[in-house]
This record gives structure tokens, C-alpha cells and sequence, in this order.
């Protein structure tokens, strides 16, 4: 950036692209230490891929426990005798299991991949920048996250194993090593979301101050992409809820270390105070966790239905409302907790308020598939697969807000098959339209549509079979984070429903080796990809694939929304947000490549 | 197992009350589901790409928005007044639970239920009370009282067909109600993680018929006179360092008790 005393971000002090320059950066400045912020968000991807890979090998092991348990696990010796000797599963080693499992995919996949990877690669692009406000920062926010992810990783080997008390780290199971017989691991743990935090805020900081001061000439508030309004809401989020999981977390290493007593009883402390602290972040978390795919699919269904989004003001009047309800809905988390009867009323009431700009959301994504002209290119296929599938996950969602029938349902399967139908089925099909969509601005190469398709088809197939029957599992009465639900007579007539869903478990882990040889072989394989493959509006498919270093040449000039597509008059059906009016023709119609 | 979607049979007065929320809950979402992803097929073939097709230029429509707006905002605000009154019922013990209820105390610890029965004179701390380890008996057509509170970490006291489920909280004691309809052999889960035993962390529930129960009850009374008196509930933290000390039976599980005191751990 500048040393004039300018205004932060200021456009006139921001790094064009120099046509014909030569990019002369180091390579370690290139693709290390680099504050590109497309390069950050392909090193975000990479990262959170590889954590999104180690969470899915987590949970091939619990399935494995609970499709066949106490059998060995092929190969499963490699393990070692203190986690599963013989290859069979140990108790403590499948709480583990279940609890970094929830952790790497809640922070380290899920969160990056949605935050790190398309915050970073979107918000400069999408608001016609040439980079993020503070470039450093950005690196350094990546460079924040990796020495987390390698803690977090890092507790697997120590004495005692990694936490085992959940990911929701429930005092004082986690306070007390010996009640969970975990020790440096549990603390690990602590440090490394404590770590992580400081990457997430500066992230957010980020985020906001790009997207409030550095927006080109005529991108208006109500003329942002979806993705970019979903990023700057979630980013206030993260702002907001981080800090506090941050203090609750150093409080926990506190107990677990010198001997302080915030969450222990015998000495006045209060288990449910960790719980209203973690749920005060974690509500917020969760539409963290789904807002940025929201936005990645409102763009996707608008481009694929080749039709303007129904209801753009709603649809950003529905996050905003989101942002704010979501702020006081984190007892629904705690309905059977001993929390105040009357108070779980009260949650209950807000919560089911928070469902409808979620319907809001919905209708709206069919009202813009309606009278379309729907090209079922990848991408469009993972987003259509997100409406159908956050249909189920905000339904089941109702069952729950019933604190009546939560009584029932609470810590059952039916809440696991909840969690895995927002965060599967939305956020991560979400993740797939995204990175199919995304990946040839990014890379400079498309992505086979063959394999594309047939990633898409197994893994949608694969994913209801293992989530769905989840369902009927919690209303036949099983607790989650059960190492053997053999132990219950009434759960044992549940076996054979269990041994499908891991079966199904396995060809779904599988069914995503495609997707990864589809992503590698692409990158040197793959066709060249054009400037605007999908025909789309926003302003980066003006840009060259992959876009030089600083973006645009000049400063691009806005002159409408992003979602112009079919606009009569026009020859070609779609309408680029800085081609300036008047023109009927421009931006030359590729083939999609579906 | 059951692919219908049917909770299994209730065994409690407000079980039934509960599933008929829970089946009300059931339709309402059963109608939106099959509706939305109708449409989405009958979108996707319909409005699939043709040549020569071209899409309708719209932005949307307010009243259409504003339609489903509200006709969702109605449909959830009806769900949470009808849940709200047995909510209300099957959670809060005071003034829901009859003055004749039988009181029991539950004392959760990993990883075992230590059930304090008042013996023959149906009142707790005194003489005649009994304690019975992962076993709890109860009569039929009588309400329970349970005092729950726990030793060590976080349980959860789940009886599925009871519909009854509440966390067991260290330095707390949670009133939890219920009256059981049927006589029969039945269990009790612990429901929420609370340590590597978790998940044996069972025990045997039997409700009596009320004559059934009185003789089990002066029975065990009988042969167990006056174990010793555990803490009375109170949230104390003497109280409680006497509870974790003297645990009522069971086996020693030393190895994952931590330091009464809290200050003396690693």
C-alpha cells in the first residue's frame, strides 16, 4: 500500500495491473508469503481441502466402529496399540474421534472454505478492487491458520490423544483431564482455536473495510453480488462471536491449568456458563457456517437459470434479518440443560422466528428457477442439489425448536442428521458449486464436466443415504457419540440400519477420490479456460483467466446488478455490470461449458 | 427399526401430548417439503434449456414475497404457542408435578445412576432410604419427583419412552416429573458425552404395579436399613465435596475421580 496518509483502501491508492508488465515477485513472494489475495484464497483452499479430507477420514472411522463394532479395521493396526490395538477402536479413541472430527470440519474445512477461500477470491473481484485492504494482514491471517491446523493436528500424538469432549467441549469434561482422561491434548485444543481466532478476526476486518471502502465507481450497496453481501454479514459475524469463544477458550485453559474454577462447581464455578459463552459464538457460527453459501448459490441459480434473482432486496433484507435474530437464539442449543424452563420458552419463540427469512431464502430460489432457462451445467447442479437439501435441514430444524419435542430428540441422531443436512447438504454442495464455478477464473483450466457430473450424482446419492436414515435413528430413541449402541437393548434392533449408513459412508468418502483427481488432473490437464465460461455478469469474468496480479487494469466503472441476464432487446442474454449502456451486443456469448 | 417416521409408543401422561406436538410438526413440514421439492423437479424439466428459449425477464414480486413471508411467520408462531403450554408442563416440576408425587433422587457419576429411594415412609433423608445402582423402580399411575444432580461431569437422564430427558449438572439440582401409564422393563441412557464409559452408562428401569412396587419398596427397605444419608440437595460446595468423597455405592472409580478440592489436579 501507500505511505501517502490517504484513506485506507482508498481506490486512487490502490496497485493496477500494468499491462505487459513483468511480474518479477520471488517465488516466495509469489506463492508463500504472498498478499495476492487470490493466491491467499487458493492457499486457504489447499489447506482447507486437506482438513476437509482428514475430517472425512475421521468419520470413515466412526462409521467403521458403528457399522461393525469391535470388528478390526483393515489395516487398522497402523493406529497403534493406546488408540485401537488390533485395529479395534477403543472408547476413549472414538470420542476422539467424534469430537475432532466436528472440530476439523467445523473450523478448519468448512469455515476456511467458505470464509478463507471465497471471501478471499470474490470480495477484491466482485467489488471491481485490486486487492484486499491490508494485503499483509490477509497473509497474515493465512499464515495465523496454518500453525493452528498443525496444533490441532499436532494432539493426535500426544500422551492421551486429542480432546474426547466434543467439539462443543462441554466443562467439566473439559476442564478436568482426569474425567476425560485426556491431558496436553484437551489444551492443545484450546490453543489452537484460540489461534485460530486471531486468523478469523483478521480476516473479518478485512472483509468489512474492503467491501465498505474500496467498491468501484457505481457498485452500490444494492448493486453487490449475493456472495459479497453474505461475506460482509458474515464477516461482522465473525467479528462479533469470535472474541467471545476466544475468552470462554483462555477460561478453559485457565481451569485446566492453574488451577482457576470458572466452570467447576466444587468451588463456585458454573458448567452452564461455558455453555451459554460457547453457544453465544456458536449460533452465530452456524450461519457462518451457511450464510457465504447462500450467496455462492444465489449466484450460481441466477447464472444457471440464465434469469435476474427473484427478490434481490429480500433476499439481502432476509441475511441482514438473519445477522441480527441470530444473535438471540443460542439457548435453543440448551433447552435440556437445566437453563431456566421459562427462558427455553423464550429461545424457542426466536428461533422460530429465525425460520422464516431462511423460507424467505427458498421461495425466492425457486421463484428464480421459475420461467427460466435452466442450464444444467456442474455447478447449477450442486446449487439445485443445496435447495433441495437445506429444504430438509431447515424443516428438521423445526423439530427441534419445539422444546417439547426437543425433550425427545435433543442429543439424538435426528440432531446429527440436522447438522450434516446444513452443513453437508448446504454448505458443503454449496462448496462444490463454488469451486466447480469458480475454479477456471482461478486456475486458468476447466474442470471436466464428465467426472464433474459424476461426482455430483454419487455423492448425492451416497449423501442421503447416510444422512437421511439418520432421522429415523434419533426418533427410534439413539444418542449421538455413542461408541457402541450395542450396549442398549432397544437400540440393538437399529444394527442393520447402521451398517447401511456406513457402507453408504464409505462409497460417499469414496465417490470423492473423483472429485479430487478431477481438481489435480485439471490443473494441468484441463481445457484452457475463457475469460467468462459460465456467460456470467459479475465483474471478474471481464478479467482474463487466471486475472495478473492487481486485478483490472483500470478502475471498472458499474453501471447495473450483477443478475441482468435475459434482459429483452438484448442479443445475448446476459448483460456485464461495467459494460457501459447503450450497447446491445457486447459481451461475446461463450458455449457453456456444461 | 421404523421407516415410517412413528415415535415409538409413549409410556407417560404428557408423552402422548408431546408426540401429538411432534406429529402436528410432522405434517405441517411433511406439506412444505413435498411442495418445494415438487416444484423443484417440475422447475428443472420444465424450464430446462432448449434451443430458442429464452428466459423471463422478472426481479421478483413483492407480494408474492410477502405472501411467503408471513404464511411462514404464521405457521411457526402457532407451533411455538401449542408447544409453549406442554413445554411448560413436562419441564417445570414445581407446581406441574402433584403434591402426592413419589420423590426419588438421582445422583449421576461416571458411569453408573445411584437412585436414592425414601424408603417405606416415602420421604428422603431419613432412616428407611435405600440406594439402588443403575436400577430404577417406580410405580405405575403415580407421579415421580426425581431430584437429579451429578458427582462429576455433565450427564444426561433419558428415558426414551418416557419422553423424559434432562442434563444431570454438577452444583445444580434439577426437579424432573414424570408418571408412568404402563407397567414393564424399560431404559435409561445417558445423553450426553461424559467420558469414555459413556456409552455403557445404562441402567434398568421397572415400573411397578402400585402393589408390586409397595412390596419391592419394604422389601429393599427392609433388608438395606439406613445405608448412610447422602448430601441433601443442596448446591453447597461442602455439600457437594461430601457427596464426591462418600459416593453411596457402587464400585470405586477412583481412577477417573478427580481431586475433591479441585486444586489438587495436575
Amino acid at each position: 500500500m501507500s505511505t501517502v496518509p490517504v484513506e485506507v483502501g482508498h481506490p486512487s491508492v490502490q496497485h493496477w495491473a500494468e499491462p505487459g508488465h513483468r511480474d518479477d515477485r520471488s517465488f516466495l513472494r509469489k506463492y508463500v508469503f504472498a498478499t495476492d489475495h487470490k493466491v491467499i484464497g487458493a492457499q486457504f483452499l489447499f489447506m482447507s481441502l486437506f482438513f476437509l479430507l482428514v475430517g472425512g477420514a475421521l468419520a470413515m472411522l466412526i462409521r467403521w466402529q458403528l457399522g461393525w463394532p469391535g470388528t478390526p479395521i483393515p489395516g487398522g493396526a497402523i493406529l497403534g496399540e493406546a488408540k485401537a490395538p488390533g485395529g479395534i477402536i477403543l472408547p476413549e479413541f472414538y470420542n476422539s474421534l467424534v469430537t475432532m472430527h466436528g472440530t476439523f470440519m467445523i473450523f478448519f474445512a468448512i469455515m476456511p472454505l467458505l470464509v478463507g477461500v471465497f471471501g478471499n477470491w470474490l470480495i477484491p473481484l466482485h467489488v471491481g478492487a485490486a486487492d484486499m485492504a491490508f494485503p499483509r494482514l490477509n497473509m497474515a491471517s493465512f499464515w495465523t491458520a496454518v500453525p493452528a491446523g498443525l496444533i490441532m493436528l499436532s494432539s493426535f500424538f500426544v500422551t492421551g490423544g486429542a480432546s474426547a469432549a466434543g467439539w462443543t467441549g462441554y466443562a467439566p469434561l473439559s476442564a478436568v483431564p482426569e474425567y476425560s482422561g485426556v491431558y496436553l491434548g484437551q489444551k492443545l485444543w484450546c490453543i489452537s482455536l484460540i489461534v485460530l481466532g486471531f486468523a478469523s478476526l483478521m480476516g473479518a476486518v478485512n472483509y468489512i473495510t474492503t467491501i465498505v471502502n474500496m467498491r468501484a465507481p457505481g457498485m452500490t450497496w444494492m448493486r453487490l453480488p449475493l456472495p459479497i453481501w453474505s461475506l460482509f454479514i458474515t464477516a461482522i459475524l465473525v467479528l462479533l462471536a469470535i472474541p467471545v469463544l476466544t475468552g470462554a477458550l483462555i477460561l478453559l485453559l485457565f481451569d485446566q491449568t492453574i488451577g482457576t474454577t470458572f466452570f467447576l462447581p466444587p468451588d463456585g464455578g458454573q458448567p452452564l456458563m461455558w455453555q451459554h459463552l460457547f453457544w453465544y459464538f456458536g449460533h452465530p457460527e452456524v450461519y457462518i457456517l451457511i450464510l457465504p453459501a447462500m450467496g455462492i448459490v444465489s449466484e450460481v441459480l441466477s447464472n444457471g437459470s440464465r434469469k435476474p434473482i427473484f427478490g434481490y432486496r429480500f433476499m439481502v433484507y432476509a441475511t441482514i434479518a438473519i445477522a441480527f435474530l441470530g444473535w438471540v437464539v443460542w439457548g435453543h442449543h440448551m433447552f435440556q440443560s437445566g437453563m431456566n424452563p421459562y427462558l427455553g420458552a423464550t429461545f424457542m419463540t426466536s428461533t422460530m422466528i429465525i425460520a422464516v427469512p431462511s423460507a424467505i431464502k427458498v421461495f425466492n430460489w425457486l421463484g428464480t428457477m421459475y420461467r427460466g432457462n435452466i442450464h444444467f451445467h456442474v455447478p447449477m447442479m450442486n446449487a439445485i442439489a443445496f435447495v433441495a437439501m437445506f429444504v430438509i435441514g431447515g424443516l428438521s430444524g423445526v423439530f427441534m425448536a419445539s422444546t417439547p419435542v426437543d425433550i425427545y430428540i435433543h442429543d439424538t441422531y435426528f440432531i446429527v442428521a440436522h447438522i450434516h443436512y446444513v452443513l453437508f447438504g448446504g454448505s458443503l454442495f454449496a462448496i462444490f458449486a463454488g469451486i466447480y464455478y469458480w475454479y477456471p477464473k482461478f486456475f486458468g483450466r476447466l474442470m471436466s464436466p464428465l467426472l464433474g457430473k459424476i461426482h455430483f450424482g454419487l455423492t448425492f446419492v451416497f449423501y442421503n443415504l447416510v444422512f437421511f436414515p439418520m432421522h429415523n435413528l434419533g426418533l427410534d430413541g439413539m444418542m449421538r457419540r455413542i461408541y457402541d449402541p450395542n450396549q442398549y437393548e432397544f437400540l440393538q434392533p437399529l444394527q442393520p440400519v447402521n451398517t447401511l449408513i456406513s457402507v453408504s459412508a464409505l462409497l460417499l468418502g469414496a465417490a470423492q477420490l473423483i472429485f479430487i483427481f478431477n481438481f489435480v488432473w485439471s490443473l494441468k490437464a484441463g481445457k484452457k479456460a475463457p475469460a467468462n465460461p459460465w456467460n456470467a455478469n459479475s465483474l471478474e469474468w471481464t478479467l482474463p483467466s487466471p486475472p495478473p496480479h492487481g486485478n483490472f487494469t483500470t478502475m471498472p466503472t458499474v453501471y447495473r446488478g450483477p443478475y441482468e441476464y435475459s434482459a429483452p432487446d438484448r442479443e445475448t442474454d446476459f448483460w456485464p455490470q461495467s459494460e457501459p449502456p447503450g450497447t446491445r451486443t457486447g459481451g461475446r456469448r461463450e458455449e457453456v461449458h456444461a | 427399526m421404523n421407516w415410517n417416521w412413528l415415535l415409538p409408543e409413549p409410556v407417560s401422561t404428557f408423552g402422548s401430548e408431546i408426540d401429538s406436538i411432534y406429529y402436528l410438526i410432522l405434517v405441517i413440514t411433511g406439506i412444505i417439503f413435498v411442495l418445494v421439492e415438487v416444484a423443484l423437479v417440475v422447475f428443472m424439466v420444465k424450464y430446462r434449456h432448449r434451443e430458442g428459449r429464452r428466459a423471463e425477464y422478472s426481479h421478483g414480486s413483492t407480494r408474492l414475497e410477502l405472501v411467503w413471508t408471513v404464511v411462514p411467520f404464521v405457521l411457526v408462531m402457532v407451533i411455538a404457542w401449542m408447544s409453549m403450554r406442554v413445554w411448560l408442563e413436562a419441564k417445570v416440576a414445581d407446581g406441574h408435578a402433584p403434591a402426592d408425587a413419589l420423590s426419588i433422587r438421582v445422583a449421576a457419576k461416571q458411569f453408573e445412576w445411584n437412585v436414592t429411594y425414601p424408603g417405606p415412609d416415602e420421604r428422603l433423608d431419613t432412616a428407611d432410604d435405600f440406594v439402588k445402582t443403575n436400577q430404577l423402580h417406580l410405580p405405575v399411575g403415580r407421579a415421580v419427583r426425581i431430584e437429579l444432580t451429578s458427582d462429576d461431569v455433565i450427564h444426561s437422564f433419558f428415558l426414551p419412552e418416557f419422553r423424559v430427558k434432562q442434563d444431570a449438572v454438577p452444583g445444580m439440582t434439577i426437579g424432573v416429573w414424570f408418571e408412568a401409564t404402563t407397567a414393564g422393563e424399560y431404559e435409561l441412557a445417558c445423553a450426553e458425552l461424559c467420558g469414555l464409559g459413556h456409552y455403557s452408562m445404562n441402567a434398568s428401569v421397572t415400573v411397578h404395579e402400585s402393589e408390586a412396587f409397595q412390596s419391592w419398596v419394604s422389601e429393599e427397605g427392609g433388608q438395606t436399613p439406613a445405608v448412610e444419608t447422602p448430601a441433601p440437595p443442596d448446591t453447597s460446595a461442602a455439600d457437594l465435596e461430601a457427596a464426591s468423597t462418600t459416593p453411596p455405592s457402587g464400585e470405586d472409580h477412583s481412577s477417573h475421580q478427580p481431586a475433591s478440592d479441585g486444586k489438587e489436579r495436575a
